[in-house]
């Protein structure tokens, strides 16, 4: 992910780990891409997900330094419904079994 | 352009002329890329019986549009499991339409409410989703065409055919930017 290079921004270190997996069956994976905004995709995931703006960021933190995030977890059509919303939001997500 | 602010229910930009120009041209040809893959989408007599649209089981060739419309599973280049191919071609096809409606539809927004003069821009909350979501589908596509990457330079050397694009794509960065600023909740 990317910020506009007008303006200078501190990086804050990544926090905290990767949601859980819980004991769910599908899991809705956001991939890291050099394009996206790193204050847009907070937008999306709050957006999209009505997380609050604590976990949209920790999410997107971990997008952006780990390479991927886990965003939401559930049923098969629960997760393919959440990653064409964020494909619609033009993020780059897939879905995957829980392992 | 300054930027954009949000009073209420109303998000607030002004473009001149020239940023005006830039904004259409950019929006209208992703439109018209998006609208060619659509027309691309298999004819089926039982989608007209059943109202159920398919589209394209296969990725486009195309880098660009590849990042607009991506696999539902992350397939492995040299050995994809093969029912991950199965299971992202019937995905595709399943949801492609929608997504190209949603993409060409946000386009249409901002070419609608950006007038060709430029001047102030007045956009309900709606309008302004479809305008970031349209100006990020516009990133992507400069940015797969530039080969950007997370630490590109400012600038490029002169000499790199990249560098006139690049300043376009870092001021349509600012401006999704600021856009956001003013849409945070």
């Amino acid at each position: 992910m990317t910020t506009p290079v007008e303006q200078e921004r501190t990086q804050p270190e990544a926090i905290g780990e990767e949601i859980a997996a819980e004991d769910r069956p599908w899991q809705t994976v956001v991939w890291n891409d050099p394009v996206n905004l790193m204050s847009y995709v907070t937008y999306v995931f709050q957006k999209l997900f009505g997380f609050s703006r604590d976990k949209a960021t920790k999410l997107m933190l971990d997008v952006h330094h780990k390479g991927k995030a886990i965003v939401t977890s559930g049923t098969k059509d629960k997760v393919e419904a959440d990653v064409a919303k964020l494909h619609a939001a033009g993020l780059w997500a897939t879905m995957q079994r829980a392992s | 352009m300054k930027r954009w602010i949000r009073d209420g229910d109303v998000v607030i930009g002004r473009l001149d002329r020239q940023e005006a120009a830039v904004v259409r041209g950019l929006v209208s040809q992703i439109q018209d890329m998006l609208l060619a893959r659509a027309e691309e989408a298999p004819q089926d007599e039982l989608a007209e019986l059943t109202g159920i649209r398919t589209g394209p089981s296969e990725a486009p060739d195309d880098p660009i549009l590849g990042r607009l419309l991506p696999d539902f599973h992350r397939l492995d280049d040299d050995a994809p499991d093969p029912d991950e191919v199965n299971s992202a071609a019937a995905l595709r096809s399943l949801h492609e339409p929608e997504l190209l409606d949603h993409k060409t539809g946000a386009a249409e927004i901002v070419l609608q409410t950006c007038s060709p003069d430029g001047g102030e821009i007045r956009l309900s909350i709606g309008e302004a989703e479809a305008w970031l979501a349209s100006l990020n589908d516009v990133r992507l596509a400069l940015g797969t065409a530039l080969d950007v990457t997370e630490d590109m330079p400012d600038e490029l050397p002169p000499e790199d055919p990249r560098s006139p694009h690049l300043g376009v794509y870092h001021w349509l960065t600012w401006v999704q930017d600021t856009l956001v600023d003013a849409m945070m909740p």
